[in-house]
């Protein structure tokens, strides 16, 4: 359960604040598949940020299960990210680790068994449609590909959500779908997903709950949601 | 535990190799830098000796009338022993003197029949003093001016001497502090040579360490690896500077025996090898860990 109460975020820039969220409130509830829609700068990446702590809230309160996020510590934070996936529009693989090592470093990070990281990473791997290029590293991968092996690596410690911000901004429609479907699949499965996306077509064809957001406010919030913005 | 341990080494040694150009661009730079420290450490021995040498031959003399009897100048020798600035006397008889004399002119014919015709020894006894600091050599002197045996005093060489003596001293002086500048200046060219060039290394790889921080690694495992990597460029630098400096050493030493003949650069490196190989590693290895772990902190607040 994601709950967000009352969060502003203001940047200072030089003398005058700028407001990239303002009393956004709102409540996920364990999986949901919601889209957070609205244009460049509307406050949907602030969002996806101060989820998993890599920016806290001028005001108001961000709280993820057990976590209240604004008050982790610094060292407190990989706890929290390793029961959040994250899936970024520019994939942010290591370029120097096999799709493999990519996969298997969210569980080492973690601390978990060689004999688990050899089960599971060649399973998420399979979900996700690479088997056969397992051990290729990233840069002899395609874009879709790449967004695939970091989709196995958001999902492979079981998180209870997978944000997924962008993730077909930087592909060709056939891979985009390819990379819904398996959104969709991971969330049959019981995973929270939370997509943040300015793509039209995704929103009205998932047909589930969408928040639109515009200068840093919630201007609708509504249970199978169209995308309307003008 | 000794899982992560491993996990970390592991990454380390792969970061290293799949790092390749990068890699072997720092560490060609961390051996550069191990090769001036090694540098200054021969520096710092040759400067040494070179100034001992140049000490040693620093010295004032007081020959004694032809008549003095030798318990006079036995006499004047213990007494100068007593001076605090005095670190050795040497004594040279007359047959002595004669005999140095000999040996140094035997190729000369027309010296040695001379001399021989000469019937007497003409050479006068004589004290050899050295000082333990060049600069002493005056109050030595002033004390020769005071003292009981002066009636038996020939001449002193001092006073011919001063000039040169005292420039000599200057000199010394000179090298011990130029060179301990020049040490102190290099090693910090040395140290901070070394230190960016991994701080870059590092820089070029501050997205992915953006990245493991996102995907859930602790700081701790994160570094681990960095500092792994550390640690392997300070050996392999550390080992590569001292096989470079083997045949430079090997090569050099003749033309350094001119200069100062009282080394030999070549048999002193070789049996010091261990010792030069040990600080190399210490100096290579230490800077690695420091500068890694300086370098990351940067790019793990996120």
């Amino acid at each position: 359960m994601i709950i967000f109460q009352n969060v502003s975020k203001l940047y200072k820039n030089n003398s005058h604040e700028i407001a990239a969220l303002e009393d956004v409130s709102f409540t996920i509830n364990p999986k949901e598949f919601i889209s957070l829609v609205g244009r460049s700068g509307a406050g949907k990446s602030t969002i996806v940020k101060m989820l998993i702590g890599e920016e806290k809230p001028t005001k108001g309160r961000v709280i993820f299960a057990s976590y209240d996020i604004n008050k982790l510590k610094h060292k407190e934070l990989p706890h929290l990210r390793r029961k959040i996936g994250v899936i970024f529009q520019d994939f942010r693989l290591l370029p120097n680790k096999t799709a493999y090592e990519n996969v298997a470093f969210a569980l080492e990070a973690a601390g978990r068994l060689q004999s688990d990281i050899e089960e599971f990473v060649p399973q998420a791997l399979e979900m996700v449609g690479l088997k056969e290029k397992m051990f290729n590293f990233p840069k002899e991968l395609s874009g879709g590909e790449k967004q695939r092996v970091a989709i196995a690596r958001a999902m492979i410690n079981h998180p209870d959500a997978i944000i997924a911000d962008e993730p077909t901004g930087n592909l060709d429609p056939i891979n985009t779908w390819e990379i819904i479907k398996l959104l969709l699949k991971i969330n049959e499965l019981g995973t929270t997903i939370i997509l943040a996306t300015h793509n039209k077509d995704i929103v009205n064809y998932l047909d589930r709950r969408v928040i639109s957001l515009e200068n840093g406010k919630i201007i609708r919030d509504e249970e199978k949601g169209k995308y309307i913005l003008v | 535990m000794l899982t992560t341990l491993f996990r970390i080494i592991k990454y380390g040694f792969l970061g290293f190799w799949r790092n390749g150009w990068l890699s072997a661009a720092t560490l060609s730079i961390v051996v550069i830098a191990l090769l001036v420290f090694e540098g200054l450490i021969i520096f710092n021995i040759l400067t040494k000796n070179a100034i001992a040498s140049l000490e040693n031959k620093i010295d004032i003399s007081v020959y004694f009338k032809a008549d003095t009897p030798e318990d006079e100048i036995l006499q004047a020798k213990k007494s100068l022993e007593t001076l605090a600035e005095v670190k050795s006397v040497d004594y040279i008889s007359r047959d002595k003197a004669l005999e140095i004399f000999k040996e140094r002119h035997k190729d000369n014919p027309m010296i040695t029949q001379s001399l021989e015709e000469l019937q007497e020894n003409p050479l006068l006894a004589s004290l050899n003093i050295k000082a333990y600091n060049p600069k002493e050599y005056a109050t030595i002197a002033d004390n020769l001016e005071k003292t009981n045996f002066k009636a038996w005093f020939e001449k002193v060489t001092y006073a011919q001497n001063a000039v040169v003596i005292e420039r000599l001293g200057k000199i010394v002086d000179t090298a011990k502090k130029g060179g301990l500048i020049l040490i102190i200046f290099l090693a910090a060219v040395a140290v901070l040579v070394n230190f960016n060039t991994i701080r870059l290394a590092i820089y070029s790889n501050r997205e992915e360490i953006g990245i493991m921080r996102l995907v859930g690694a602790s700081n701790s495992f994160i570094r681990g690896p960095y500092i792994v990597e550390g640690i392997i460029y300070g050996l392999v630098a550390g080992i590569l500077s001292v096989v470079i400096a083997l045949p430079a050493v090997y090569f050099t030493s003749p033309y350094l025996k001119i200069f100062i003949p009282e080394i030999n650069l070549w048999s002193y490196f070789l049996s010091n090898l261990f010792v030069f190989l040990g600080y190399q590693l210490l100096f290579g290895i230490g800077l690695g860990i420091i500068s890694s772990s300086i370098a990351i902190r940067k790019y793990l607040r996120i």
